[in-house]
């Protein structure tokens, strides 16, 4: 990636920068504001200001996560810049493109943020580094090599003289970017790997951040949408003279097939009267599709003949056929919304010639993608402002189905800045839901009670299959077997088991999938840790005991596993009434495991009262962000394992918000103790694969309270009264 | 089963502040809004939610369910932590001090921002503003809250999961104040 540096100052004050003062392009907390947007640029990623103060530059999005922080951290960090002069800014899309994507990927999903951006942004900083130097150098006439750098201040070691990096960065602007960009040692870090605070707070604490739902442009109008409740169905009429009359109603408009928009002065006015449009829909072939019927679907693939392995080894079906003693268990996890809590919107101006759209997005290369086909514009002539997410979660990357509505209605308006802002009804009940997916596990034990073979059968719903089917080939989605593949960098299975099968039966329902946070670690971990769970009580052993038996060969998934136990006291008698249940995993680069501690009343009323979660991320470049991650992640996973459930009725999600998809309150929040191992060498995530650890841990704490062994969430629609 | 912390039943004021008035047509009245006067001109049933935000361009009020649930519009009403999506603005009078979370501080000094700040509180930040508003409400009422107190006061949804440090906060405020 080095060569995303090597790209000359003229070029970007030629083609990029102007983007960056002109329009309405609307500076995040913490960056720089538009008076600043002037170059010096010392290459991609660093301007720095004559008064000293550093800019630099990060396209993957801040939705929460803090990989904002993290990433600047990285550049700062070979930069050598007094990091309280550092602030940062949001290269777009269209200047990416227009630079050939000097600042690489955008994609914000998956936790990738750091741990694929890490090397080409370091190097950015580094290079930037030894510009600046270079330059000090230069004007001293004296040999670089004498110079060093610390905190913003160069300083030619033999005289003692020293200058700024303010001072030098017009020069340095002007050399070439280097070619070999050597990187610190981690362990010399002196601001990455450090709890520095977030550099976007400040205005999340006054009101004054604009979140696309904010944003005011002149002359804008506002939109509600309505899209056929019914998934594939379409719009057969609606009758716009029954609410042309309303206040500040300027236009109805029919968006794609399937929805009908209505543009007013305000959005309360847009929203109200669209709720007063008589619309007629043709509900279409899907108009009985229910969550019931689906499960027979899924169940019946739970024994389909056919199906796609995704990790064998040895002959489990022999070995199953051969064991003197068999474990059976049949789970199920069901769809879910993201429930961000700001829900999708866009701003869109549309005229002939050009389109520009204003949005939270997890992806702004994609928001543009989108933007284009939805103007019927070539990308050079349209651009995506990102803003600020409120949550993101997977709903605002991989598919950006809002955009394109917004851009569908300001079409309709030419010149016109249009917000499309979603009702809560209309984001809960037209998401791009967790996949649903039934998991029938089959052990096979010898006489000793050890496990021999294992067969994991999943039934049910590819994501990629209906966000990106060109990746699915031979019937084959490989994202299905998170955290069950064999051995390898990436979400391995933490378990030698010497005859193993793991395979796919895909089964897609009407319901269009998305990558929900965490995506399909969340049940593949529910589904391998509780049934460990369970047969290590068919043994008649500890659970984790049980585990470590299995683990040699995993010592990553090992330390993480004792890291959590040894700091929960795992093996020590917890409080009265409490009981212990534990869980491990790997995914998104990254090592994670969990012990929950819970009691049930006799009236089955669960209280969690304490995790500990122990994370091996490689490298931490931020270990307060990684604890609220992890923090984060029991909320959001123990959300969805209490609470979260999207059914189907007559076609349609039955929930439409908070009342009927409930979510969990600061009042059933357990106390969450973070344990960071960075073993080094690698770079994992941190914001998703905690959430996979949050389920089966609880549950497995429960059956080790109650005895009931829950193989069905949420929970709440499960008894927990003693066995 | 799991306790649906949603079943409670809305306390006695808010209960009176969502009924929604039948009136139409437009409604011209004065709010105090963060100290000031403003004249507002508007639908009787519009929330006092939408009137911030489209009205009075206050848009650190936040939507986030319509329907009083999740807390992310929540203002101040004579001190009284409200949710605004469900106050119709038929329901104001002028002699009700309005406080959004623009008008809590001047500088972002209240001890709940500051403790805010010095925890790092905020992930995405979207539900911050309605958390705020909450606690300063609570700390108005409550000087040194319980842990209870906690619990029964912020009801407000965060899904990034800011809970635990939300706790923190609030309690580090309590003991600034003290």
């Amino acid at each position: 990636m080095l060569q995303d540096t090597v790209i000359s100052r003229r070029s970007f004050l030629g083609t990029a920068g102007a983007g960056l003062v002109v329009g309405f392009h609307v500076a995040g907390p913490g960056e720089a504001r538009a008076q600043d947007a002037a170059p010096p640029e010392i290459n991609a990623w660093v301007r720095v200001l004559p008064d000293d103060r550093v800019v630099i530059r990060i396209v993957r999005s801040e939705m929460g996560q803090g990989t904002l922080t993290g990433l600047a951290q990285l550049v700062a960090e070979e930069l050598d810049c007094d990091w309280s002069k550092v602030s940062t800014e949001q290269p777009t899309p269209g200047q990416s493109l227009a630079r050939n994507r000097v600042w690489g990927n955008f994609s914000t999903g998956g936790s990738r943020g750091i741990r694929e951006s890490h090397e080409y942004v370091r190097k950015g900083g580094a290079a930037a580094r030894m510009m600046l130097v270079q330059a000090a150098a230069d004007e001293w006439k004296v040999p670089v090599g004498e110079c060093r750098a610390a905190s913003s201040v160069i300083t030619h070691v033999p005289t003692g003289r020293s200058t700024s990096y303010g001072k030098v960065a017009d020069a340095a602007g002007r050399l070439p970017v280097p070619a070999n960009v050597p990187l610190k040692d981690p362990k010399d870090w002196k601001i990455a790997g450090k709890p520095v605070m977030r550099l976007d707070t400040k205005d999340k604490l006054t009101g004054a951040q604009v979140y696309g739902m904010d944003l005011k442009l002149p002359g804008m109008l506002n939109a509600a949408v309505k899209d056929c409740p019914v998934f594939g169905g379409k719009v057969k009429s609606f009758d716009a003279a029954a609410i042309a009359q309303r206040s500040g109603v300027k236009k109805v408009v029919q968006v794609g097939d399937s929805a009908v928009a209505v543009v007013a002065d305000t959005w309360w006015h847009a929203k109200t009267a669209l709720d007063a449009l008589p619309i007629v829909w043709d509900e279409g072939a899907n108009a009985t599709a229910s969550s019931a019927a689906f499960a027979a679907v899924l169940k019946a693939g739970l024994d389909a003949p056919e199906a796609v392995v995704g990790n064998s080894s040895g002959d489990a079906r022999a070995a199953l056929a051969a064991a003197p003693r068999t474990v059976e268990a049949v789970y199920a996890y069901p769809h879910q919304n993201h429930a961000t809590m700001e829900t999708m919107n866009a701003t869109a101006r549309w005229t002939p010639t050009r389109c520009e759209v204003w949005t939270p997005t997890q992806n702004g290369e994609a928001a543009l993608a989108a933007t284009s086909e939805a103007a019927g514009l070539p990308a050079t002539q349209c651009e995506v402002y990102k803003i600020n997410l409120g949550g993101g979660f997977g709903r605002r990357g991989a598919v950006h189905d809002w955009v394109r509505q917004a851009v569908a209605i300001a079409k309709e308006l030419p010149g016109t800045p249009v917000k499309l802002i979603w009702s809560r009804e209309e984001d809960m009940q037209h998401g791009r839901y967790h996949p649903v997916t039934m998991c029938k596990l089959k052990a096979g034990l010898d006489a000793q009670g050890n496990l021999t073979a294992l067969h994991m059968r999943i039934s049910g719903q590819s994501i990629l299959a209906g966000v990106f089917p060109q990746n699915v080939r031979d019937g084959r989605d490989p994202v299905v077997f998170q955290g069950l593949n064999a051995s390898g960098p990436e979400a391995s299975i933490g378990y030698s088991v010497p005859n193993l099968l793991v395979d796919h039966a895909m089964r897609n329902p009407t319901v269009p999938p998305g990558f929900w946070r965490g995506v399909n670690l969340n049940q593949n971990a529910i589904y391998l840790e509780c049934f460990i769970d369970e047969l290590a009580h068919a043994k008649g052993q500890d659970p984790l005991a049980f585990r470590l038996k299995l683990m040699d060969k995993h010592p990553k998934h090992r330390a993480v596993l004792e890291a959590a136990t040894q700091g929960a006291g795992w093996g020590t008698p917890p409080p009265p009434g409490v009981y212990r249940g534990l869980a491990q995993t790997m995914g998104f680069g990254s090592y994670v495991a969990a012990v929950a501690e819970v009691s049930v009343s006799p009236a089955g009323e669960l209280k969690i009262h304490r995790i500990v979660a122990a994370t091996d991320p490689g490298h931490a470049v931020n270990p307060q962000q990684i604890a609220m991650q992890v923090e984060g992640s029991f909320v959001y996973g123990l959300s969805a394992a209490l609470f979260g459930q999207c059914t189907l009725k007559d076609g349609r999600i039955e929930q439409s918000n908070f009342d009927a998809y409930p979510v969990m309150l600061l009042k059933q929040m357990p106390k969450v103790e973070t344990i960071i191992v960075p073993s080094g060498g690698f770079w994992g995530g941190v914001g998703e694969p905690t959430i996979a650890v949050a389920a089966p841990a609880v549950l497995n704490a429960i059956f080790a309270a109650t005895g009931v062994r829950i193989r069905e969430l949420p929970l709440k629609n499960q008894s927990l009264k003693k066995a | 089963m799991i306790h649906n912390p949603y079943a409670k039943s809305p306390n006695a004021r808010e209960t009176r502040l969502r009924a929604v008035s039948n009136r139409k047509g437009c409604f011209m009245t004065v709010l105090n809004v963060n100290g000031r006067s403003v004249t507002v001109e508007t639908e009787a049933d519009t929330p006092l939610l939408w009137v911030l935000r489209e009205q009075l361009g206050l848009t650190g009020t936040k939507y986030g369910c319509g329907i009083a649930q999740c807390g992310s519009c929540t203002v101040h009403i004579d001190g009284a932590a409200v949710r605004s999506c469900a106050v119709p603005l038929a329901a104001l009078n002028p002699n009700q001090k309005i406080i959004t979370i623009e008008g809590l501080s001047n500088d972002g000094s209240h001890p709940v921002q500051k403790a805010w700040a010095a925890l790092d509180v905020p992930q995405c930040g979207f539900c911050q503003s309605g958390m705020i508003m909450a606690a300063a409400a609570l700390l108005a009422a409550k000087p040194q809250p319980s842990d209870a107190d906690i619990d029964a006061a912020m009801s407000n949804i965060c899904r990034c999961g800011t809970y635990n440090r939300v706790r923190a906060g609030i309690k580090q405020a309590a003991a600034a104040k003290a």
